[in-house]
């Protein structure tokens, strides 16, 4: 089972749970299996056309997937999914 | 940077004396903080912490751009400023407090909203860049005014419980230059999918925790001493106490910088943002005079206030308290047959406010304060308290 670290903005929309387990071989699975079991994930995670939106990034352990496969990254079961929204406070 | 020119009193000697006496920093280190001139882009949260350990620190010139004045709402975080300071510019409260730790630090102000007409002329002067602002426009002005002027950008940026630092466009010993923020993130959220520190709030201690890295990373950058966080993405949550560092890469598709650049001077980052998208529909408004004359005037009119109950309690201005989560639930209550006034702090709740009332139930005599009960308390009532 890989683990998922959700950021702490995305948590309402996942029970509050900060570290999800999730059985998948790729990154597009994972990503898949968490907006189905969090459909509020769903529109913060992926664009109108499914696409992972381009100011969330996913690091596959410590590399950004766009430097890997995207999402056909594979995975194993001691990946370290990490969802990086961008954020802009400084006040 | 050789920095054979610069020396030291006696004075500065040994006020610096703890940087000089590390084995790998030493004097040598310590001239080339003298001789930096480095910029800061806000004074608040981050540009707190920042500001007081770069000024203590010895670095020789700093430029600090805030067009803020302080608000008692800011010393929850902004530690730089206190009591007395209140309703004054932010940037020369920044200096009173900032000279009075090191007099040996010459201070430039720039009080002003940095912009694309601006910014490359507040730039341009500088060594270094810590950019330490509060939204998404002006963290990618702030980074393509850094890469076209060829300066490094000290990133950093926090949210409730989250911090994030890098350093941008750094060019290393070997003459490799690393990757920026259109490179870490190549297009910003749309407008309110995001919410800012003023809506979603921001622990305290948190923005001092990530504006120190942020002025370590400034000294590193300067000093050329370990190795600058370029290439890498630093992130720290509070609540967990959970940090990691990813690989960051440059990119060949990136506008400004990548193999194909189409973008050659500052844009309009507003525009950029989807800020100035048009929107389904503009939402009719009241300035707080127009409400204040209607108030005068005996007007029959309904003011709805959106803010949560706690808020509620800190100041009101006689509107009924429909929070902004609840004003479906509540479309009944909400008069058809008179003007209805809706607010909040800012204006931008009771705008959302009004345009989901508008959508699922037609209402056609919702008005939005402008400027919310800041502005109200700016203009009408200034005895009240700001939050």
């Amino acid at each position: 089972m890989a683990t998922v670290i959700i950021p702490t903005p995305l948590r309402k929309f996942t029970n509050q749970t900060a570290r999800l387990q999730v059985e998948a071989e790729t990154v597009g699975e994972i990503i898949e299996k968490i907006t189905v079991d969090f459909p509020e994930l769903k529109k913060h995670l992926l664009d109108p056309q499914g696409s992972i939106r381009s100011f969330v990034n996913i690091f596959s352990g410590d590399d950004d997937i766009r430097d890997l496969q995207h999402e056909k990254t594979k995975i194993s079961q001691s990946t370290i999914i990490s969802i990086v929204p961008a954020i802009a406070g400084g006040i | 940077m050789s920095t054979p020119e610069i020396t030291f009193t006696k004075e500065e000697l040994a006020r610096y004396n703890r940087h000089i006496i590390i084995p790998e920093f030493g004097e040598a280190a310590q001239q080339k903080l003298k001789a930096a001139r480095v910029l800061i882009i806000g004074s608040g949260g981050l540009g707190s912490p920042a500001l007081l350990y770069l000024t203590a620190a010895g670095v020789g010139t700093i430029g600090i751009v805030d067009f803020d004045v302080v608000d008692d709402s800011n010393l929850q975080r902004q530690v730089l400023f206190d009591i007395h300071e209140i309703g004054k510019p932010k940037v020369e409260a920044a200096r009173r407090r900032l000279e009075a730790l090191n007099p040996h630090v010459r201070f430039i102000l720039h009080n002003t909203h940095i912009n694309s007409g601006n910014a490359l002329d507040i730039i341009k002067d500088y060594d270094v860049v810590a950019d330490g602002t509060d939204n998404f426009p002006t963290r990618y002005l702030v980074n393509d005014a850094t890469l076209l002027l060829d300066k490094p950008n000290v990133y950093a940026s926090i949210f409730q419980f989250e911090g994030q630092v890098s350093v941008f466009n750094y060019v290393n010993r070997q003459g490799e230059r690393g990757p920026n923020y259109r490179d870490l993130y190549p297009t910003p959220p749309p407008p309110g999918l995001v919410p800012s520190c003023a809506e979603g709030g921001v622990l305290g201690v948190l923005p001092g925790i990530i504006g120190s890295l942020q002025a370590l990373e400034v000294i590193k950058v300067i000093t050329g001493i370990g190795e600058p966080l370029s290439g890498r993405f630093f992130t720290f949550d509070a609540l967990n106490f959970e940090n990691r560092t990813f690989n960051i890469k440059r990119r060949d598709d990136n506008p400004v910088n990548g193999k194909n650049p189409t973008i050659h001077e500052l844009i309009d980052y507003e525009q950029f943002c989807g800020m100035r998208a048009v929107e389904e529909k503009p939402v009719k408004e009241i300035t707080v005079q127009e409400l204040y004359d209607w108030q005068v005037k005996g007007k029959k009119f309904k003011l709805i206030d959106v803010r949560e109950p706690y808020e509620y309690k800190i100041v009101q201005i006689g509107g009924d308290l429909i929070p902004l989560a609840t004003v479906s639930e509540h479309a009944d209550q909400i008069p058809r047959d008179v003007d209805v006034v809706m607010y909040c702090n800012a204006g931008v709740r009771s705008l959302k406010a009004i345009r989901e009332l508008e959508e699922k139930f037609g209402f056609g005599n919702l008005y939005n304060l402008k400027g919310g009960i800041l502005a109200y308390i700016d203009q009408v009532q200034p005895e009240l308290i700001r939050y």
